[in-house]
């Protein structure tokens, strides 16, 4: 897996590309959102559009990173799941928990 | 590793049986083993994608909580493919596991728990799941999906 990293009016936009899977996957993008909290950024945009696998575990670390943006008062959204990514959230009712968009200029623009 | 294969006389993969050390380096190769094995027993894309996915979880519990990462301890896994559905079996050596034991996915309470889906995808996509603990030792999970006939005849047209 690999992080690319970019700001778009004061939001964080980490595009991920490859497999978040047991292991290396998850936790490189554990390291990903604990040093994007530490340089001072609380907006953070998740693009998961080049994502070809997600297993539980994986699932697991957008929920862990989800709470620890917001437990430091920030945000932490989804842009562009692909289909197999949002049906795996939709049944774990993690769409209820998760913003997730399909544009990333209504995505940086709803944060407050 | 690759204990049999074999192609029965109504072209059905038949039955294979691979095991190999509690390792995650696996994980992929089982995976794309199983979607491999799905394809050869008729199932379309999307079925597929969801089998091998399942399989994946139930390899990684039995690695992680059966065998507790001890890459001295096994894993086994038994596909079977019959005319009308898809049989998976794995086994671990470990001490096995309560079904009302494992948290339910979906509890509010639960929702922002970072572990604990792995078994719930597993017993959403596949049609049947069950557990046992073997009488020899280990525990065993097995996994069955049904085929559909349409499918799988559109395919043998071609």
């Amino acid at each position: 897996m690999n992080i690319d990293t970019r700001s778009v009016n004061g939001v964080t936009i980490l595009d991920i590309h490859g497999k978040i899977t047991m292991g290396e996957g998850s936790r490189g993008l554990r390291e990903k959102v604990r040093e994007t909290l530490e340089s001072g950024v609380t907006n953070i945009l998740l693009n998961l559009g080049n994502v070809n696998y997600i297993d539980s575990a994986g699932i697991g670390e957008l929920v862990s990173s989800f709470t620890t943006v917001t437990n430091q008062g920030g945000q932490l959204k989804l842009l562009n799941l692909t289909e197999k990514l949002e049906q795996l959230l939709a049944i774990t009712k993690l769409t209820t928990v998760f913003e997730f968009f399909d544009d990333e200029a209504a995505a940086v623009g709803s944060f407050s | 590793m690759v204990d049999e294969v074999e192609k029965d006389s109504q072209g059905h993969p038949g039955e294979l049986e691979i095991s190999f050390g509690s390792h995650m380096g696996y994980l992929d190769f089982i995976q794309e083993l199983s979607e491999k094995i799905g394809l050869m027993a008729g199932f379309d894309e999307d079925a597929r994608y969801w089998i091998g996915l399942s399989i994946r979880e139930s390899v990684t519990n039995a690695i992680q909580h059966g065998n507790k990462l001890d890459e001295t301890k096994k894993v086994g896994i038994r596909f079977e493919s019959l005319p009308d559905r898809f049989v998976v079996c794995v086994q671990d050596e470990g001490e096995g596991f309560e079904e009302s034991d494992v948290p339910d996915a979906l509890d509010p309470e639960n929702l922002l728990k970072p572990s604990g889906r792995g078994i719930f995808y597993v017993r959403s996509f596949m049609d049947e799941v069950c557990y046992k603990i073997l009488p020899e030792g280990g525990c065993e999970m097995r996994m069955e999906k049904r085929l559909n006939h349409q499918t799988q005849g559109e395919e043998n047209e071609h």
